[in-house]
């Protein structure tokens, strides 16, 4: 957002660029949740494109990212977060996009020294090299502590009425976004992307561990973000709604897995993600009423669906909070 | 003419995106209808459409799926 504006503020044209990952953390993603319903369900690049009165352009590459995520050349950070790489495929596809609509340049909001894996003063000279937009890609907020680029040595931008920032905090930052009367402003770098979560990512790992293969399609990715995983058995795995909205939301999903909810109580819809025996069904169904409004009751109905469209209810007891072994939480 | 994308199920921004494929294939005054489940487009659905000048010429929440109605600039 202030790299943007230092650009604007110059009188440049600027055009935004979003890139959907399938890993993005969202807004309207919690929104699934309705007990965040509270929070505004916004895109935060779309609102920052409207403060600034910039085109956003947002891009789906979830495709593509693949290759970032499971094979990223610099490695990962903490947890599965290829920073590195991720910066690189993403000025790239910048680059490409520039070259396809007549722009001259590249800016992004990086700041030296800000993250430790890609945002330090040896990596961000690899971003520039290996996306292929060297001199055409500009650091506005840092530039000072950077070689000139392109437009600064033309005299597109002037440099001097550029920033110096640098370092991990986010002062020099929060006073510039006051000195151009933003009074909000979106999340900073790093909570913006699910493999930057231990959990998340654990159960990333998971489902790699059990396909047999590091691979993903963008529903088995949007699906760890949503529910209670578990796996009670190692060949299944139950994804459990933990109220209305994760409900509605695994719901859109009953055809691809087979899935239980209780019939004489409100309680979750849960899917189930590998093949199950009858022995496994009883053991689901208990799951599923142990989170329902009957936890404590001896009886209760259960739906069970399969994939092949069989479909069966039965009373069963909900499992003991002992039962739910701490080794099946996902 | 008039288009129509079924978005129920996506999730933002992929809704987003799905009007954005289908805008670069419409001619000025085209009409699209979007059926969409995800309550984060009754947001960014109008945000997108206000900065690349598109108009919104209805929303109908009730009953769902939501659906909104684009004019294409």
């Amino acid at each position: 957002m202030l790299a943007a504006k230092l650009i604007l503020e110059q009188g440049i044209v600027v055009e935004g660029l979003n890139f959907f990952t399938g890993f993005c953390v969202e807004g309207h993603t919690h929104a699934i949740r309705r007990q965040r319903a509270g929070r505004l369900k916004r895109n935060n690049a779309l609102w920052v494109a409207e403060q600034l009165g910039i085109k956003l352009h947002i891009i789906d590459v979830v495709e593509e990212y693949k290759t970032v995520v499971l094979n990223p050349k610099h490695g990962y950070g903490a947890h599965l977060n290829p920073c590195l790489d991720c910066k690189v495929f993403m000025v790239k596809k910048a680059k490409n996009w520039m070259e396809q609509h007549g722009f001259d340049f590249i800016v992004t909001g990086e700041v030296v020294g800000q993250r430790p894996m890609s945002q330090r003063k040896e990596t961000m000279p690899i971003v520039a090299k290996e996306s292929g937009a060297d001199d055409r890609l500009l650091r506005p907020l840092c530039a000072e502590h950077l070689p000139k680029t392109l437009p600064e040595r033309e005299g597109w931008v002037d440099r001097s009425k550029l920033p110096g920032f640098s370092g991990r905090g986010r002062k020099p930052q929060i006073e510039l976004a006051h000195s151009f009367g933003f009074k909000e402003y979106s999340q900073p770098a790093g909570g913006c992307c699910f493999l930057t979560n231990e959990h998340y990512t654990t159960k990333l790992l998971d489902l790699w561990n059990h396909k047999g293969k590091r691979d993903y399609e963008l529903d088995d990715i949007m699906l760890l973000k949503v529910g209670r995983h578990l796996r009670p058995r190692p060949h299944f795995k139950m994804i459990i709604g933990r109220e209305e909205g994760e409900n509605n939301f695994l719901q859109g999903y009953r055809d691809r897995f087979t899935h239980c909810y209780p019939l004489s109580h409100k309680g979750p819809f849960a899917l189930v993600a590998g093949e199950i025996s009858e022995e496994d069904v009883a053991l689901a169904a208990g799951v599923t009423a142990r989170y329902s409004d009957a936890k404590a009751e001896e009886r209760v109905e259960v739906h069970v669906a399969h994939l092949d469209g069989r479909s069966a209810s039965s009373v069963v007891k909900p499992l003991l909070p002992e039962d739910i072994l701490p080794s099946w939480y996902v | 003419m008039k288009k129509n994308i079924d978005a129920r199920h996506l999730l933002c921004p992929l809704p987003v995106i799905r009007l954005a494929e289908t805008i670069s294939t419409c001619q000025p005054k085209d009409e699209i209808e979007m059926l969409c489940n995800d309550p984060g487009v009754l947001q960014d659905i109008p945000a997108w459409c206000r900065v690349h000048g598109h108009r919104i010429t209805a929303i109908e929440q009730n009953p769902l799926p939501i659906r909104i109605t684009v004019l294409v600039a």
